[in-house]
């Protein structure tokens, strides 16, 4: 067997950290990882936040992110030890024989700069192709990526084209010089769901054709499953399994591999709405201040006790315009919001404490959502005083009892954010909310910036809070398994207006009209070849592109 | 129309507004002044009666507005008005002032911005390593000292100890000594006129150039070392590294373009320092500039040439920081190439 173009043995990644009032120390990111990449191949690299993914990635360029130091091991591109080379070999390496592909391009163009040149400059100042022959190269892949205008749209600068469209040229950026192997990190997670489809065929024909071998990161096994040869599952900086796409989808070994593959796997019966709903939208229309554009345009949906209404669409299509509608926070330009038998005021300013009270929101940011100076104790002991007044030992009494209810138990009273994880500072969030006994929470988003499994908990404990206490949920998302996993009823908005609604049930149900067909067949399935199934099947344009 | 156009011309609005709000305050700040012109143009000596007159004859007994807008009604005619202390044009006696300021200013700037951004530039390719600090320490260390005592130290060691050494220095031999005494001779007093060519007017001015450059130095270097270090944060900077580029090569093609627009704001911030805030260095080399011409009559009570010259100073300020705004506008390429 001839030599792999990548070759991965003992890789150990570190960083030193500076903790505030405390001595630096080192902590272990990976802890030696070894696999091969054969050349042409496509290694999907999975796991969730924290697994070490990315850091593995670039290491492949010899490149640590931050204060990332390579610690030990080696790794191997094309028969040489890049870890050991000095620097002017490793910018050698960079940018000409492996290259990257970033989550966020839109982050990662030079806002002050033309996408051609953007584009070609890795080709030319790496010496492989004259200016003429790097803009040719470029030209021909943003054809084969599929953007439009392919000759003209590298004049462009980043912010005039779309995000879809800037990935793609993202991936052009990254296969221009004729790198050897690509490093893809998370390169569709941004995306809108029936965006990221496009990008991914366009990402996968482009392998394809080109040959190039890829390392293919992302935290959606669903995704992976589509354009990766192999697969090697990651957690906190260990290989947990490495196989075939096929066995890791199909049969995986080890028990954190099968959690990852049935992960949203919650089952939750629909409710019957009840007589009399507990919130009504009433034709409600909205625009922002200082603009005639309608962001939203006659809404109308009910929201009944103790249920959930799940409001789902792409980015832009005015699901957090209308919580923010809603909560008063943004006047509608007509219509009328009615809540428990009264009809709420349009103004935030002029509701009374009730009103405030029983309407609370979650944000899909807990981070800052929370006073970072603040304690988990003082952050739920706000709205108990504010709302109840309730002081001393009565409110520490409500605090740990919330605590309780949202399953973190004794001890996190006195902890900062910073010291909570992902899923943790969610929870404080949820009982936030929950500190001032609602009759409806509206959830912005609250488990996409989770990763599946903490997003799995969080669903299984909103599920759970309702049934005891009998909570309605206004829940806006765009990922069609949580809708599925927590919904009673569904929304479904596209561009301002709601084109679906109805029972769960009636909803997922076809026929479907055009967009609610889109959006379904868009979320990516844990199935070989369901990427080229689903394109061939499709009826609608995506809009993100 | 082209939203850069609009929005610049709004800025040129906006400054012409603030011009006029200036002008007011100065109007106001001055008449606020304590003491009599007239007491000070005739002396002690003066009858009750002279003083009442020579009053009435200098308008000083109208009401202030009516004042406020004959002064500003004569201005926007180019009529700054005639000085009260020796009833001479206050604009003819600016005119040569004032080239004389901006010259010093000129200089300062075109030594003081190029050697400002490269330091900055510099700092952050050695960033925390020692030519870092050592940019960080000396700049900081001359804007920490006043400008006049660094003025006088320029002036001890180069323009008095320094001959004395060359002449002590026997060993180089009489030609040496003095071919070095002919061509590092600094003065002490910064005196310039017409009939001096360029080469010896800027040898007059070497000492106030190197103490104004010392001064805004600091401010300038830090400014571009933290702008471009922030940008150097950007993920964008991160992709430019993985195209294996060289790291100058990253912080002049992708962080500067990104940064200018802060660093574009202090310099003209520290410009419009050269211009408005020459006094003390004017006064320390007997500079015949705008800054000396100021101290002079606010000293005499003499308000017409105080109010001009602050409108002045006022006029630049505002227009330099117009350019700021104006060139932070251009550089935006969201605005300069709109969707």
């Amino acid at each position: 067997m001839s030599e792999p173009l990548l070759k991965v043995r003992g890789l150990k990644i570190g960083a030193t950290i500076y903790p505030p009032g405390e001595k630096s120390r080192h902590i272990d990111i990976v802890h030696g990882v070894d696999f091969d990449l054969e050349a042409g191949k496509v290694l999907g690299l999975i796991g969730e936040s924290g697994a070490g993914k990315s850091t593995i990635g670039l290491a492949a360029m010899a490149y640590g992110r931050g204060g990332v130091e390579l610690t030990g091991g080696e790794v191997w591109v094309n028969g040489r030890d890049v870890l050991q080379s000095g620097m002017p070999d490793k910018r050698k390496l960079r940018g000409a024989e492996v290259t990257y592909v970033s989550q966020s391009a839109a982050a990662s163009f030079n806002p002050a700069k033309r996408i051609m040149e953007q584009v070609t400059e890795a080709a030319i100042g790496q010496g492989k192709f004259t200016k003429a022959q790097a803009e040719e190269r470029a030209r021909a892949l943003f054809d084969k990526l599929g953007l439009p205008d392919p000759d003209n749209i590298g004049e462009r600068y980043p912010h005039q084209v779309s995000g879809g469209q800037l990935q793609r040229c993202m991936t052009a950026l990254a296969l221009c010089p004729q790198p050897d192997l690509v490093v893809f990190d998370e390169p569709t997670t941004a995306l809108d769901v029936t965006t990221q489809i496009d990008v991914l065929v366009a990402i996968k024909n482009a392998i394809r054709d080109t040959g190039v071998a890829a390392l293919y990161i992302t935290h959606d096994l669903a995704v992976v499953a589509q354009v990766s040869d192999h697969i090697m599952v990651l957690q906190q900086g260990a290989m947990v399994e490495y196989g075939t796409t096929d066995q890791i989808i199909n049969a995986p070994r080890e028990e954190y591999t099968k959690a990852l593959v049935s992960v949203r796997s919650i089952q939750h019966e629909e409710k019957t709405p009840t007589a009399n709903p507990l919130l009504t939208v009433k034709g409600v229309t909205a625009r922002y201040k200082g603009t005639s554009f309608d962001v939203l345009k006659d809404i109308n949906v009910d929201i009944h006790a103790g249920q959930t209404l799940a409001v789902v669409g792409e980015s832009g299509s005015g699901k957090s315009t209308l919580a923010r509608v809603i909560t008063g926070l943004l006047p509608p330009a007509a219509g009328e919001i009615n809540f428990d038998g009264r009809t709420l005021t349009p103004d935030l300013a002029t509701r009374p404490l009730d009103d405030l009270r029983e309407l609370q929101m979650i944000y899909q940011m807990a981070d800052t959502a929370m006073n970072p100076r603040q304690t988990v104790g003082t952050i739920i002991g706000r709205p108990l005083e504010f709302y109840f007044g309730l002081k001393g030992a009565a409110k520490q009494k409500r605090i740990q009892e919330l605590l309780d209810e949202i399953e973190l138990g004794e001890g996190f009273q006195d902890r900062y954010p910073a010291e909570l994880s992902g899923g943790q500072k969610q929870r404080v969030c949820i009982a936030r909310a929950l500190a001032a006994k609602p009759k409806l929470i509206i959830c912005d988003e609250v488990t996409s910036a989770l990763d599946p499994l903490v997003a799995d908990g969080i669903l299984k404990l909103l599920l759970n809070l309702q049934k005891v206490e009998n909570v309605a949920y206004l829940f806006i998302t765009h990922d069609l398994a949580t809708v599925k996993a927590i919904a009673d009823s569904i929304a479904v908005m596209f561009q301002g207006e709601v084109v679906r609604y109805g029972p769960k049930s009636q909803v997922l149900a076809p026929p479907f009209d055009d967009y609610t067909d889109l959006l379904l067949s868009s979320v990516p399935e844990m199935k070989i070849g369901w990427l080229e199934e689903t394109v061939a099947n499709r009826k609608m344009e995506s809009a993100g592109n | 129309m082209h939203p850069i156009i609009k929005l610049v011309a709004q800025r040129l609005a906006l400054g012409i507004l603030l011009l006029f709000a200036a002008s007011i305050l100065i109007f106001v700040g001055t008449t606020m002044l304590p003491g009599d012109v007239a007491q000070q143009i005739l002396g002690q000596s003066a009858t009750p009666q002279a003083l009442a007159n020579l009053r009435e004859e200098l308008g000083l007994n109208d009401p202030p507005v009516t004042r406020y807008f004959q002064w500003l009604g004569g201005i926007l005619q180019g009529d700054l008005g005639t000085a009260l202390t020796n009833g001479r044009d206050i604009a003819e006696s600016i005119g040569g002032r004032l080239k004389n300021t901006l010259f010093l200013a000129f200089w300062a700037a075109v030594i003081s911005v190029p050697l400002a951004i490269f330091l900055g530039l510099l700092a952050v390719r050695y960033k925390d390593r020692w030519p870092d600090k050592l940019i960080s320490g000396i700049t900081l260390t001359t804007i920490s000292i006043p400008e006049f005592m660094i003025g006088y130290i320029l002036m001890f060691v180069l323009a008095i100890q320094l001959p004395l050494w060359i002449g002590s220095w026997s060993f180089l031999g009489p030609d040496v000594q003095g071919w070095l005494l002919s061509n590092f001779r600094f003065s002490s007093v910064a005196l310039i006129n017409d009939s001096m060519t360029l080469v010896q007017k800027l040898k007059s001015i070497t000492l106030p150039v190197i103490v104004l450059t010392l001064v805004v130095l600091a401010h300038m270097m830090r400014m571009t070392r933290a702008a471009i270090l922030n940008v150097m944060q950007s993920a964008y900077i991160e992709t430019a590294e993985l195209k294996g580029l060289r790291m100058l090569t990253v912080i002049r093609k992708h962080a500067f373009p990104n940064a200018v627009a802060p660093i574009v704001n202090v310099v003209m911030l520290n410009m419009a320092y050269l211009v408005v805030g020459v006094v003390v260095v004017e006064v320390v080399f007997a500079y015949p500039g705008m800054g000396q011409y100021l101290v002079d009559h606010v000293a005499k009570r003499d308000v017409p040439v105080v109010q001009a010259v602050g409108l002045i100073f006022a006029a630049v300020y505002i227009g330099l920081n117009l350019v700021a705004d104006i060139v932070s506008i251009v550089t935006n390429p969201r605005l300069r190439h709109p969707k």
